[in-house]
């Protein structure tokens, strides 16, 4: 299909906006790019670029006007799709019983703009996880059905990005409905755009963008083929799958162990992380009573918690519980990794525990006689 | 007949308590569903005990103290200690690192008066206590939560993990990695909602220190390096209103249920 050429993105806000859709994109705010609503292409972070390390994330100033230079921030499209807290269902006492409601208010029309290639595989896991087994997340499909998905292949990886290795970017798989790539000229953006869906054609109709010229398609190619030279990261071993079942008693878990604090918040930066408890509340009069679905992680103190004590009840079984699922296992339960390469677990991890490391001393020590 | 609710203040400075009164929304529902027969911020009239359910904030500092403590859990059905003094000994636990009576020496033109302990303990170290609620102060709908699921016969839904799940569930921008602001949410346990670092301050570990893997404690010491402070900073700011707790918490964490062969 043809690519078209956006000059600027308030028509697309416009386009957006106009169809009901709340738009929600990266934006500058508390020292980070987050993820939020936005009102309009001003919002996005013009001119910012961030610097990522191990248990480390700054803004930076960049020298142009690029909109979409930077890396993975510190939340993912999770927080909008299957959302930290959901209330199932409450009910009031009656007479003779009781009654239930389950009424919720009708989801968001969401248009993600800007979603990364890794985070773009990591939708479709989770949809995997949440829809496309015999039982559907409501709350989670009925946010995602409705939600169009504007990506940005990535031309400039960040320090802790190995997407490459995961086979997930730096351009953008299947999924999308439309696919954009910045280019910069004299430091000002202006976007190639390609269609993924008969959605994203019908926005971009509205737009009455000009096609865009052979030469600006091949450079928008030949710079994300680039990106992919420039990865910060590498994730070792050929079959990761092989290595973590192979890898239970290694001592690497004890070495781990002495650095982890189990505060979960790799889990819960982890694009695909998807584990949830479910908790009861009653009010003072005991006559309303409310279900809520929230967040939980391996980590958590009453995770795997039977009758007699908790399964794994050391930070070392917790942390090769979260790995060993989420590079090996995984491929069992759901027939991919768990792992997209977007290095958040890396960037957010208080104490800078890096994936790729610790995969890389399992390796070594796989390999070792 | 309504269950009957006591409230009692050992070594402490009250706030947990008023917590109670600071319910002014649920405070009329609550006083329908318990009779409030001992509470003496809120009324001096006194009803007979034993009582169903008792709220016990403060540590055990006094020799008259340990007396006490075992009068409230014999006239007690359930009792539940409040705050960071009553579960891990408070600010006044400070005291347990240094010498109390040269304290007192300093500070009393008579210190022959003064009867107290060399150490500031927590509730439970005395008497078996039914469920700790942690906090400097207690968190108000924590301890709704607390009572209401007491009232339903439930288990009240207070978890113990690290104040990062509620900061992260609340989208808040990690302070610690994106500003370098020191903070100790990561081995603090939860139930403030993530106060401080949602207004771009460090966690000061009020609630206390967490998880506690089956009696082990959270690895604080790999966490310290990564504070960018230095020696006397860091023995600080571990050095507040649960100090007891988080000076034991240094204590490296035991091999759980998987030791190294």
């Amino acid at each position: 299909m043809k690519a078209m050429e956006l000059t600027d993105l308030g028509p697309l806000f416009e386009a957006l906006h106009g169809a009901g859709r709340t738009v929600v994109g990266p934006t500058v705010r508390d020292g980070a790019i987050v993820l939020a609503e936005l009102s309009s292409a001003d919002d996005l972070p013009h001119g910012w670029g961030v610097e990522l390390e191990p248990g480390g994330y700054r803004l930076r100033r960049r020298s142009d006007r690029a909109a979409f230079a930077h890396s993975a921030g510190p939340q993912s499209w999770k927080p909008f799709l299957h959302r930290p807290r959901v209330k199932l269902w409450e009910a009031d006492r009656t007479g003779d019983g009781f009654q239930i409601a389950t009424d919720s208010p009708d989801p968001p029309r969401y248009a993600f703009l800007g979603v990364r290639p890794c985070d773009l595989r990591a939708i479709a896991i989770q949809d995997r996880v949440l829809m496309g087994g015999r039982h559907t997340d409501p709350s989670y499909a009925g946010r995602r059905e409705g939600a169009l998905i504007i990506a940005v292949n990535c031309t400039e990886p960040g320090e802790t990005c190995f997407c490459v290795s995961m086979g997930t970017g730096p351009q953008a798989g299947p999924g999308y409905d439309i696919a954009l790539t910045e280019l910069l000229d004299d430091g000002d953006p202006r976007y190639i755009a390609e269609i993924g869906t008969e959605a994203g054609a019908a926005v971009l109709a509205d737009l009455d963008a000009a096609a865009a010229r052979p030469a600006d398609v091949d450079r928008a190619r030949a710079e994300v083929t680039a990106a992919a030279g420039r990865m910060g990261r590498e994730m070792p071993a050929p079959d990761l799958r092989d290595l973590m079942a192979g890898s239970l008693g290694s001592a690497r878990w004890d070495d781990v162990a002495q650095r982890c604090l189990t505060c979960g918040n790799c889990t819960m930066v982890c694009p695909t992380c998807f584990c949830t408890r479910v908790t009861d509340t009653t009010d003072l009069t005991g006559d309303h009573a409310e279900r809520w679905q929230l967040w939980d992680s391996c980590f958590d103190p009453d995770y795997s918690l039977l009758h007699g004590g908790a399964v794994r009840s050391s930070a070392k079984s917790r942390y090769r519980q979260w790995l060993t699922h989420k590079l090996g296992t995984w491929h069992d339960q759901f027939g991919s990794s768990g792992c997209v390469g977007c290095g958040r677990c890396i960037v957010w991890c208080p104490v800078g525990i890096d994936i790729t490391a610790e995969v890389d001393a399992l390796q070594a020590e796989a390999d070792s006689p | 007949m309504a269950p009957t609710l006591a409230v009692w203040k050992f070594a402490s400075c009250d706030g947990c308590q008023l917590t109670l009164l600071d319910c002014e929304d649920e405070l009329l529902a609550l006083a329908g569903r318990v009779e409030i027969a001992h509470f003496l911020e809120a009324s001096g009239a006194v009803g007979e005990g034993p009582y169903d359910v008792s709220l016990v904030e403060g540590s055990i500092t006094t020799p008259a103290d340990l007396d006490r403590i075992r009068h409230v859990r014999a006239v007690s059905r359930t009792l539940i200690t409040i705050g960071a003094c009553a579960t891990a000994g408070g600010v006044q636990a400070l005291r347990n690192f240094a010498d109390v009576r040269e304290f007192a020496s300093v500070v009393y033109a008579r210190p022959e008066y003064i009867a107290t302990l060399a150490e500031s303990t927590p509730i439970a170290a005395h008497v078996p206590v039914d469920f700790e609620l942690h906090g400097c102060p207690i968190d108000r709908r924590q301890l709704l939560e607390v009572l209401s699921a007491h009232l339903t016969g439930r288990r009240p839904d207070v978890p113990a993990h690290s104040v990062c799940f509620e900061c992260k569930s609340r989208g808040n921008v990690c302070v610690m990695v994106a500003h370098g602001t020191p903070c100790l949410g990561p081995v603090t346990h939860a139930g403030c909602g993530a106060i401080c670092p949602a207004y771009g301050r460090g966690c000061y570990g009020c609630f206390g220190p967490s998880p506690a893997w089956d009696g082990a404690r959270p690895n604080t010491r790999a966490l310290l390096p990564w504070l960018d402070m230095t020696e006397d900073e860091t023995r600080r700011v571990l050095s507040t209103f649960n100090v007891a707790a988080f000076r034991e918490a240094a204590v490296p964490e035991g091999p759980g249920d998987d030791a190294p062969a």
